[in-house]
């Protein structure tokens, strides 16, 4: 039941999301939105996306609202940082 | 057929004598060997490797992409890059470039990847120091690759040949290690084999993962410490899993040196193996030593045959994969008493490297006789036959102590401290 049959004899793999396992296990913080103070949330209107363009994994939508993928975003909190309007807030995983 | 056309042919066809450096036989042997991708960034003594096989590039008697790059690290990884798309390739270094090489020496390995590489042996700086020693491929003995010694430019044309049958057979890069001017620079004939009996000795390289635009790969993505299913939901290694791989492919390794250097003497006359025996039988020690020094100590060994002192040389051929079952046979089929290493490196606080590998093969095979370790010629201080034959002498009246007084403190030959 080994791995010795996988068919590599190095690391590959096919492109894929995720293709490096489930990376949103490596978080201890996830970033909360409110929707009330994000800015294309308010407004309705496609605007702003800071939160999409810095994040590192590309796990946020450029949708309205913005929304994360807590499968892969792995809890670096760039986007709490770059947000225009302080409406991404960092929260433990404890809670 | 007109005499003149035979002659012709048979120039084509047969293998003829050139007066070669070390340096121009790797060039020479690059050339056989249907080499399509070669990045290498000059450095001394390696310099004469570069600009020879730009001369072939030049000429058109050789047709490769020859990539220029900015330094060590960006030649390995051009060499990298192109042999995971496919192209037998080749680069070469030595001291402080081959150390500048080190992170991408283990990218190398670990992708499994069969490079071959030249190194004329230099001493690392500091100080500034572009003469010979090991020091260089010692220190990266632990990267995952396979590292063969030669002691000759004849050696040195027929390991390179060698070396991409060996690599290509286990999936593992190979460095082809030689003293730095010593060899590098020091004109002697070389035989160089037919081009068309190469051909047959060195089968096209067939990767071992190919990269297709129409099924694309990401080679190398993050593995962590336990086996994972890919996104074709197949159970895939770990790090820890493809490092016992290419353990596995090392450890299968001296079988395919010896597979090689047998294939070898059949087609071209000159055999290859393992180790390298000279005036062993009934010897009561035995020098042991990498590259040139093994081949300049034999006028000392005959010197001491001729006073009736029972001494032999083993060269150690293959250092990486260690040998350790051969090397320890080898020893334990003499009947010597001892050993002398006598080798251009030291691992700093201890002592020789191949001096500590050697132990531990003869300690794991129960072969009980003392091992003494001598430094020698670190940054090119010279080795004359006269100093061999003195540590030898001195080694040799160990083999008469009683046994528990045989062990001697490590020896920096002709050290003017």
């Amino acid at each position: 039941m080994g791995t010795r049959n996988c068919g590599h004899i190095t690391a590959s793999s096919s492109p894929a999301v995720g293709e490096a396992g489930r990376t949103g296990d490596w978080r201890v913080q996830h970033p909360q939105f409110d929707y009330a103070i994000c800015t294309p949330a308010k407004s309705g209107i496609p605007s702003c996306f800071r939160c999409w363009t810095f994040c590192p994994d590309a796990v946020i939508t450029k949708t309205v609202p913005p929304t994360v993928n807590l499968e892969y975003c792995k809890g670096c909190g760039i986007c709490s940082e770059v947000c225009p309007t302080g409406a991404i807030t960092m929260v433990s995983e404890e809670n | 057929m007109t005499s003149a056309t035979a002659s012709k042919n048979k120039k084509q066809t047969a293998s003829e004598t050139k007066i070669l450096t070390a340096n121009y036989a790797a060039a020479e042997a690059v050339k056989l060997c249907g080499v399509q991708v070669i990045s290498a960034y000059p450095i001394t003594p390696q310099t004469p490797v570069v600009e020879k096989l730009m001369e072939f590039v030049h000429d058109g008697s050789i047709k490769v992409e020859f990539v220029t790059v900015e330094s060590e690290h960006s030649a390995i990884t051009v060499c990298i890059s192109a042999s995971a798309v496919g192209a037998r390739v080749f680069t070469a270094s030595c001291a402080n470039g081959l150390a500048l090489m080190h992170e991408q020496l283990h990218w190398a390995a670990g992708s499994r990847l069969p490079i071959v590489m030249a190194i004329p042996n230099r001493a690392v700086a500091a100080p500034w120091n572009i003469l010979n020693d090991q020091q260089d491929s010692i220190s990266q003995r632990d990267t995952g690759w396979i590292q063969l010694y030669c002691r000759n430019s004849q050696e040195v044309m027929d390991s390179i040949i060698q070396a991409y049958r060996i690599a290509e057979d286990v999936m593992v890069p190979v460095m082809v290690c030689y003293d730095g001017y010593v060899l590098s620079h020091t004109h002697m004939p070389v035989e160089v084999p037919d081009p068309a009996a190469v051909k047959s000795y060195l089968p096209d390289y067939v990767p071992h993962t190919i990269l297709d635009p129409a099924d694309p790969r990401n080679i190398n993505p993050v593995t962590l410490a336990d086996p994972r299913l890919n996104a074709e939901n197949v159970l895939c290694h770990g790090y820890f899993e493809l490092r016992y791989l290419l353990q596995e492919a090392l450890l299968r390794t001296p079988e395919s040196v010896e597979k090689a250097g047998r294939e070898f003497g059949r087609l071209f006359g000159r055999e290859y193996g393992i180790l390298d025996h000279y005036r062993c039988d009934d010897a009561d020690l035995v020098m042991v030593s990498m590259g040139s020094l093994a081949s300049e100590a034999m006028d000392a060994v005959d010197r001491l045959r001729d006073e009736g002192k029972k001494i032999g040389i083993i060269h150690v051929r293959l250092y990486r994969p260690f040998p350790a079952e051969i090397i320890a046979g080898a020893v334990a089929e003499t009947g010597c008493r001892g050993v002398a290493v006598i080798e251009k490196d030291v691992s700093y606080g201890y002592e020789g490297a191949l001096c500590t590998d050697l132990k531990a093969a003869l300690f794991d095979y129960g072969v009980n006789v003392f091992a003494h370790s001598y430094i020698a010629g670190l940054g090119g201080r010279d080795v004359k036959s006269a100093e061999l034959y003195d540590a030898l002498s001195r080694s040799y009246e160990y083999c008469s102590k009683p046994e528990g007084s045989r062990r001697k403190d490590q020896e920096w030959l002709n050290c003017l401290i």
